[in-house]
């Protein structure tokens, strides 16, 4: 069958299984355009291309499936750029397909052209620039097993719009051979006994784990594993709902808004057991006085992870559902150990060190706070929401007090930490999962950095929650003047914000306000009984601190219990 | 054990003899803060594969990182670091050196001991290729700087590792240049 590239593209995404896209159209790509209208695949038109790279991005991390989208050549292509670097740094797959001009122009700075492989080449994990229409659908078959295999994250294909107009015998490929692409799943058995051995050794150990448990699918595994040798469970923010939050292992979440007990644990482990994380520095503060007593077993499947920021006695190059298995296969072999009663003195320091500095935060008369916002949330979602966040203050009190109870349920921009990531993330996790919750915990100034959305859920009808802890400031960013700038707070207090909920009226969505603590049951339970896309605006406590904190560059242990 | 010495590493690269390449290498040195002393480029006997030589400065962890982040190039078929090996090391240099009557005699003299060639002569000028490892070239560079150097180009260094550990790749076999057609370019 001779097909035009663009009937290709088509024809491949719907043997890949895609059912919806992300996207917004050009005169590069109109012919895509074209045979995607006749296609059974559902295309989302954003407003602008970095939602629809988040949105991919969210559609991904809730459904198990790779994002796709798809934009113009030029400014469609460069504005993908943060959701690309932002699924990188999160190991998202997504495929982006950007339309490029024809191949006769390339070089010669043609209007819209960009060279957008050039400029993604160091953000995802491998790109094309297709130059003949014969290339196509092997390039399409590899960009999705990219993605999707290994360690996962976004790949990007050029396709210049005389290779779509070209034409060529289509037969979709079934076989890759990438000779010089090989990831390891499989966990090293005399690893796995080693680390075994050091583990059933462990006096004080702890189960460090990330996004890692998330993409390999292995939180029962992990629970397993915790629960044979009785070892507590912290998780970095990637981590979260990877383990049950409400789980007696559970310390809550590690590094710079971490719990007390959750930092203090790790800096006393002797062994420390780290699954699918990559010991960021908001993880590890000062990197020499990070876990200084521990002994430390890594598993990850890249193994650039390993040993770039810490030393590691115990490298496990492999999957982590695989290297889980295969330690649950040795630990929970019969023993004479108790593990309940060896592991009770340091569960019993655990304990102390939450007695002494547990989260809290103190809930007046008079203004909302915003942690008892994210807690009414929680208890009116009973916990069953998936949670997407800004960046900033909004995303660390969702992380401390939405407590997450199962996996793929926490949507955030974790390593690039990019403002504006939560609503399109939020609009994609919806897409993919239409029977359950979706809510957008977001401050003021994060959501007003993709607001223009609100038009593609309100269009799609995609029943998003936004809730707003307006603060009137960029809170996070106030919290370090008022902590490291003696409160002098240059640029951060966001004079000129729009009324939110004649905003989101205006789009034709409903707004609803709380003002004080007894509205805000109300208004998320009003929330909830509506069926479309809902902005709700709580005016919260301009002054209000992310609490604990340890400061950027000191050891975990010098926390800021503010 | 650690060493925490920055230590010079040659590092041989074969990769895909594709477009962009060259530039996800020297992108992911750059990006990632690495240094690269010199690096070569050529095709292999294969012509949809290339080697690239690098000679890299650094300690154990940071020559460890590099050779991993190479490695996860989708492109990179294959990374050998050559030190602590047994290998053969060789870089090129042409040398225009000042040659006037009273120098000429000695420079090649020198042209002599070092085993090179005078490749290009004028009235004023010789021209001098010099192949050897990285020692030779220095010494052959203090030699002559003191009669003059009007220009130097180096090739940076080569690498092979001595017979028994050749990077053996099952496409590397000879195939006669005419039997493979169409090799990206």
């Amino acid at each position: 069958m001779r097909l035009s590239g663009a009937e290709i593209i088509v024809e491949s995404l719907i043997q890949e299984g895609v059912t919806s896209i992300f996207g917004y159209p050009g005169g590069a790509i109109t012919d895509i355009y074209d045979c995607l209208e006749k296609s059974p695949i559902r295309h989302y038109l954003v407003r602008h291309e970095q939602g629809a790279v988040h949105m991919a991005d969210g559609y991904a991390r809730t459904s198990g499936k790779v994002g796709v989208c798809l934009v113009t050549s030029g400014p469609g292509a460069t504005n993908t750029v943060t959701g690309i670097a932002s699924a990188y740094m999160d190991s998202i797959p997504v495929v982006v397909f950007t339309g490029q001009v024809p191949t006769p122009l390339i070089g010669n700075d043609a209007f819209q052209e960009v060279d957008i492989v050039g400029i993604t080449r160091p953000c995802t994990k491998h790109n094309y620039l297709v130059k003949k229409v014969e290339d196509l659908p092997m390039v399409i078959k590899e960009a999705f097993y990219l993605a999707k295999s290994g360690r996962p994250g976004p790949v990007l294909v050029d396709l210049p719009k005389d290779v779509l107009q070209n034409k060529t015998e289509f037969k979709y490929p079934k076989k890759i051979d990438l000779h010089s692409y090989r990831p390891t799943y499989s966990a090293h058995s005399g690893q796995i006994d080693k680390a075994v051995a050091l583990m059933l050794k462990a006096k004080r150990p702890v189960l460090f784990t990330g996004g890692g448990v998330i993409s390999s699918h292995c939180s029962s595994e992990l629970k397993i594993l915790a629960e044979s040798l009785n070892i507590p469970v912290t998780s970095t923010l990637m981590g979260l709902g990877g383990f049950p939050g409400r789980h007696p292992l559970w310390l809550g979440m590690l590094g710079m808004h971490g719990t007390y007990w959750a930092n203090m644990s790790v800096a006393n482990c002797d062994v420390l057991i780290a699954v699918g994380a990559r010991f960021d520095d908001r993880v590890t503060g000062k990197i020499d006085l990070f876990a200084p007593e521990a002994r430390i077993i890594h598993i990850d499947i890249d193994p650039t992870s390993i040993r770039k920021n810490v030393s590691v006695e115990i490298p496990i190059v492999g999957d982590c559902k695989d290297a889980l298995n295969k330690l649950n296969q040795q630990v929970q072999k019969p023993g004479k150990h108790d593990w309940r009663k060896i592991r009770q003195p340091w569960l019993e320091q655990i304990k102390e060190w939450k007695e002494t500095y547990p989260l809290s935060y103190e809930q007046g008369m008079d203004e909302i706070k915003p942690q008892f916002v994210i807690e009414k949330i929680y208890e009116l979602t009973k916990g069953k929401a998936i949670i997407a966040t800004e960046v900033g203050q909004n995303q660390m009190w969702a992380a401390q007090y939405y407590h997450f109870d199962q996996p793929n349920s926490f949507i955030t921009s974790g390593g690039l930490g990019v403002m504006g990531y939560g609503f399109p993330a939020a609009i994609g996790a919806q897409v993919a999962c239409p029977d359950r919750i979706v809510f957008d915990i977001a401050g003021d100034g994060s959501i007003q950095m993709n607001i223009q959305e609100m038009a593609t859920a309100v269009a799609n009808q995609v029943a998003v929650k936004i809730a707003i802890l307006n603060n009137g400031y960029l809170g996070m960013v106030r919290q370090w003047q008022e902590l490291y700038h003696e409160k002098r707070y240059a640029q951060t207090f966001l004079k000129g914000n729009p009324d939110f909920v004649k905003l989101a009226e205006a789009y034709g969505a409903a707004g609803l306000r709380a003002r004080r603590p007894e509205e805000v049951v109300p208004v998320i339970q009003k929330a909830l009984a509506i069926k479309g896309p809902v902005i709700m605006d709580f005016v919260v406590c301009p002054e209000e601190c992310v609490s604990p904190m340890v400061p950027a560059g000191k050891a975990m242990t010098e926390m800021l219990l503010v | 054990m650690e060493n925490n010495q920055e230590q010079k590493h040659t590092i041989s690269v074969l990769v895909d003899n594709e477009p962009g390449v060259l530039s996800r290498v020297t992108g992911l040195f750059s990006g990632r803060g690495f240094n690269i002393e010199s690096l070569c480029v050529a095709e292999t006997m294969d012509p949809l594969v290339s080697r690239i030589t690098l000679v890299t400065r650094g300690n154990d962890q940071i020559i460890e990182q590099i050779t991993k982040q190479l490695n996860k190039l989708v492109n990179i078929i294959k990374v050998m670091d050559f030190t602590d090996t047994e290998f053969v090391e060789r870089e090129m240099a042409l040398i225009k050196v000042r040659a006037e009557a009273q120098t000429r005699a000695e420079i090649l003299r020198i042209v002599d001991i070092f085993r090179c060639k005078v490749v290009d002569v004028s009235p004023q000028f010789y021209t001098i290729e010099v192949t050897g490892n990285e020692g030779k070239i220095k010494a052959i560079l203090d030699l002559l700087n003191h009669l003059g150097i009007k220009e130097i180009a180096r090739t940076g260094a080569i690498a092979m590792a001595r017979s028994k550990k050749e990077v053996s790749l099952k496409r590397e076999k000879i195939v006669l240049p005419e039997a493979r057609q169409g090799g990206k370019k």
